[in-house]
C-alpha cells in the first residue's frame, strides 16, 4: 500500500517535472553516453587550452632526443627523435585531429543530408539519378578516394578536410534517403500538405527534424573515422608539415619502433580513446533518441 | 452559387476506378456528408477537392469548381494558396497527424504565418486564441505541449484548430472521429458544429457512421462502389431511404428502444460483400439488391430526381414509390428484420426536428443549429 503510493507520488513528481530537466536526466542515466562525453570532453579541453598548457611551438626541438617517458621532469612523456615534446605534441595534436574531424564530418553531413533529402522526397527519376553517384562513390574504396583527393591538391589540413568529407558523405545520403522515404508517407506530412506548405517547408520543416535522430548518431562516428582516416594520411607523410598531428607523431615514430615504441603508442592510445569516446557518445544518443526507449 | 460544386468527377488508380461520375455540392454553411463503406471512394472525393491524391491516381473526368474557379485547373502555387486558406482538411489518425518533434504552439503558428503575415507575438495570441476556441484548457500553457503529451481527442482539437485557423470556407472532414472513443467523438462533432457555425464554414463530413450523419449532418450522399447512389436531407433520408442500398444499411442498425438484442433478433444485413461490383456493366449494387431487375443490369443507372433535393439512382424503386408515395415497404433482406421497422421508425425518431435549416443558408452569421434529438448512438449504425 505504501510502496504503492510512493510510487504514485514518485510518478507525479516526474510528470510535474519540466521537460528539460526529464531529458538531462536521460542523458545522465546513460553509462555509454556519460562515459564518452567524459573522455570526450577531456579532449576537447586539451584542444581548447593547448596554448595556455604549452605555449609556444610543439614542433620546435626542446630538449635532448629520444627521452623516456619519466625520465625528465622537465618532459613527462619524453621527446622524439628530434627533441620535441611529446606532451606538448599530443595536446596539440588534439586540436588538429578534432578540427579535421569535426570539419570533415560537417561537409559529409552537408552534401548527404541535401543529397539524401532530394532523392528520398521527390524518388522517382530524381532519387534514380542521385542514387547512381552514391553507388559511383560508395564503390571506390574511402580512403583511397581521400588520398586521391589529397595527392591532386595540396597537403593542407582543409584539403585532408574536404576530402574526408568528399568521400563519406555516401553513408549520410543513403541513410537520410531511407528516414525521408518512410517519412514523406506520414500522415503529418499530408496533413501540411494540406495546409498549403510548399515542398520546400516540408522537408525543411517537417521531415528534417523528424530525420535527424539516426544522423546525429552517424555524425559522432562519422567524425572517429575521419579522425582515423586523418591518422591514416598522416601516417603516410600526406599531411601537413606545419601541424603537430596524431597520425604524424605515429608517423615519425615508426623509424624507432622497435627501440622507443612509446613514440607511437602514446599517439596511438590518444587516438583510440577519442575514436572510443565518439563511439560511446553515438551508442548513447542512438539509445536515448530512439522514441522506442523510454526516458 | 455553390461553394463547391464537384461536377462529373471520375478518378482512376492504376487497374481500377474509384470514383465514377460523382457529382455533388455544397452550399456556404451547410454540413453535407459523405456516407459509404471503406474503399467506396469517398476519401478520394475529398482528396481530389484538395488536389492531394497519391501520385499514381488519374483524374479522368470532371470539374471541381470551388467558388465559380476550377480547382483542377489551378497551378501548384495557386492550389498552396487555397489549401489551409480557403479549404482545409482534418484526417482521421490524430495520433500520426501532428508533427511529433514540433510544439503544437509551433504547429499552429507555423500555418498562421504561412497564410496571413503576422508577428512572432501577435502570431503567438493568435495560437491562443485558437486553443481556447477548440476548447483546450490551459491553452497559455498547453501550447508549448508537444503532440505526445496530450490525448487523442486533444490531438484531434488541436488538428482543427489548425485546420479552421485562416478561417478557410470549407472544412473537409475525413472521418475525423473514427480514431476516437464515442464520448470524444460526440466532443469533438459538436465542436466542429460550433465551429461550423461561428466561423460560417462549409462542412464536407466524410464518415461511415449513420449515428454521426443523423446528429450533425444537413444532407447526406450515399456512395456505393465510386458512385453516389442517394441525396437527400437528412430528415427525408432517415424518414425513408429510398436507394436499396441505403434501406439496406438503416434496416442493419441495432435499435435499443425497440429492444432490439442479437439475442432476441438476427441482424438484418446486407448480403454479399462491396467486391461484387467488380466488372458489374449495370448498377454496382444489382448482385446484392433484392430488387434487382433484367434492366439493372444493363447500364449503370443514371441519379435520378424524386423529390425537391433527392436523388436516387434506382429508378426500380423509383417506379415503384411514385405508385406507392407514402407506404414504401421496409426491404426484405431476410434474415428476421423486424416487420414495420426501418422507415417508421426512424420517422418518429426524427419528427421533432422539423425546422431543419434549408440547404444553402447564405453565408454570415448562421442561426444557431436547433436542438436535435439526442444522438441516435445505438451501437450499430456502422458501416
Amino acid at each position: 500500500m505504501s510502496v504503492e503510493a510512493g510510487k504514485l507520488a514518485d510518478f507525479g513528481n516526474r510528470a510535474a517535472q519540466p521537460r528539460k530537466g526529464r531529458r538531462l536526466r536521460a542523458f545522465l542515466r546513460n553509462p555509454t553516453f556519460v562515459a564518452g562525453v567524459i573522455i570526450l570532453s577531456f579532449f576537447v579541453l586539451l584542444a581548447l587550452f593547448a596554448d595556455l598548457l604549452f605555449p609556444g611551438d610543439p614542433l620546435d626541438m626542446v630538449g635532448p632526443p629520444v627521452l623516456w617517458p619519466g625520465e625528465s621532469v622537465e618532459f613527462p612523456l619524453g621527446t622524439d627523435s628530434l627533441g620535441r615534446d611529446v606532451l606538448a605534441g599530443l595536446v596539440h595534436g588534439a586540436r588538429a585531429s578534432l578540427l579535421v574531424g569535426l570539419s570533415a564530418a560537417a561537409i559529409g553531413l552537408a552534401i548527404g543530408m541535401v543529397v539524401g533529402a532530394a532523392a528520398g522526397f521527390f524518388g522517382g527519376w530524381v532519387d534514380t539519378l542521385l542514387m547512381r553517384v552514391v553507388e559511383l562513390f560508395q564503390t571506390t574504396p574511402t580512403f583511397l578516394l581521400v588520398v586521391v583527393i589529397v595527392a591532386i591538391g595540396e597537403p593542407t589540413m582543409q584539403t585532408i578536410a574536404l576530402a574526408i568529407g568528399i568521400a563519406s558523405w555516401p553513408t549520410v545520403a543513403r541513410l537520410v534517403r531511407a528516414q525521408f522515404r518512410s517519412l514523406r508517407e506520414a500522415d503529418f506530412v499530408m496533413a501540411a500538405r494540406s495546409l498549403g506548405y510548399s515542398n520546400l517547408r516540408i522537408i525543411a520543416q517537417e521531415i528534417l527534424p523528424n530525420a535527424l535522430p539516426p544522423v546525429i548518431v552517424a555524425a559522432s562516428v562519422m567524425i572517429a573515422n575521419a579522425i582515423l582516416t586523418e591518422a591514416g594520411l598522416s601516417f603516410l607523410n600526406m599531411r601537413d608539415a606545419n601541424v603537430v598531428s596524431w597520425g604524424g607523431m605515429i608517423g615519425n615514430g615508426r623509424d624507432l619502433l622497435r627501440t622507443a615504441w612509446f613514440l607511437t603508442a602514446l599517439p596511438g592510445v590518444a587516438i583510440a580513446a577519442a575514436v572510443l569516446s565518439l563511439n560511446l557518445v553515438g551508442d548513447g544518443l542512438n539509445e536515448i533518441l530512439n522514441p522506442r526507449s523510454d526516458p | 452559387m455553390s461553394l463547391l460544386a464537384v461536377e462529373n468527377l471520375s478518378v482512376a488508380f492504376p487497374g481500377h476506378v474509384a470514383v465514377r461520375e460523382v457529382s455533388f455540392a455544397i452550399e456556404p454553411g451547410e454540413t453535407l456528408a459523405l456516407v459509404g463503406e471503406s474503399g467506396c471512394g469517398k476519401s478520394v472525393t475529398a482528396f481530389s477537392v484538395m488536389r492531394l491524391l497519391p501520385p499514381n491516381a488519374r483524374i479522368v473526368s470532371g470539374r471541381i469548381l470551388f467558388e465559380g474557379a476550377d480547382l483542377l485547373a489551378a497551378s501548384a502555387p495557386e492550389m498552396r494558396s487555397i489549401r489551409g486558406k480557403q479549404v482545409s482538411l482534418i484526417q482521421q489518425e490524430p495520433m500520426t497527424s501532428l508533427n511529433p518533434v514540433l510544439s503544437i504552439g509551433a504547429q499552429i503558428g507555423e500555418v498562421i504565418r504561412h497564410h496571413d503575415k503576422l508577428s512572432h507575438r501577435a502570431t503567438r495570441a493568435r495560437s491562443i486564441e485558437l486553443l481556447d476556441l477548440v476548447s483546450i484548457p490551459d491553452a497559455h500553457r498547453r501550447i508549448d505541449d508537444y503532440p505526445h503529451n496530450l490525448s487523442g481527442g486533444m490531438r484531434q482539437r488541436v488538428m482543427i484548430a489548425m485546420a479552421v485557423a485562416c478561417g478557410p470556407k470549407l472544412l473537409i472532414a475525413d472521418e475525423p472521429t473514427t480514431a476516437l472513443d464515442v464520448t470524444t467523438q460526440a466532443q469533438v462533432l459538436d465542436l466542429l458544429d460550433d465551429l461550423r457555425r461561428k466561423l460560417s464554414m462549409a462542412v464536407l463530413l466524410i464518415t461511415h457512421d449513420l449515428g454521426v450523419v443523423a446528429q450533425w449532418a444537413d444532407r447526406i450522399n450515399v456512395m456505393y462502389a465510386g458512385r453516389i447512389v442517394e441525396q437527400a436531407g437528412i430528415e427525408p433520408f432517415f424518414a425513408r431511404p429510398m436507394h436499396p442500398y441505403s434501406r439496406g444499411l438503416l434496416g442493419a442498425r441495432v435499435d435499443v428502444d425497440a429492444d432490439e438484442h442479437y439475442s432476441a433478433n438476427r441482424l438484418s444485413e446486407i448480403p454479399g460483400s462491396v467486391g461484387s461490383a467488380m466488372g458489374e456493366a449495370g448498377c454496382p449494387f444489382a448482385p446484392r439488391c433484392p430488387l434487382v431487375e433484367a434492366s439493372c443490369r444493363a447500364a449503370p443507372p443514371p441519379l435520378l430526381a424524386f423529390e425537391a433535393g433527392r436523388r436516387v439512382a434506382c429508378p426500380v424503386t423509383l417506379a415503384a414509390s411514385s405508385e406507392l408515395r407514402d407506404i414504401l415497404p421496409p426491404p426484405s433482406y431476410g434474415g428476421g428484420a423486424p416487420e414495420g421497422g426501418g422507415g417508421g421508425r426512424q420517422h418518429k425518431r426524427f419528427s421533432n426536428i422539423s425546422d431543419l435549416k434549408s440547404a444553402g443558408t447564405p453565408t454570415g452569421a448562421l442561426p444557431p443549429r436547433p436542438s436535435r434529438a439526442p444522438p441516435p448512438y445505438d451501437g450499430g449504425g456502422k458501416l
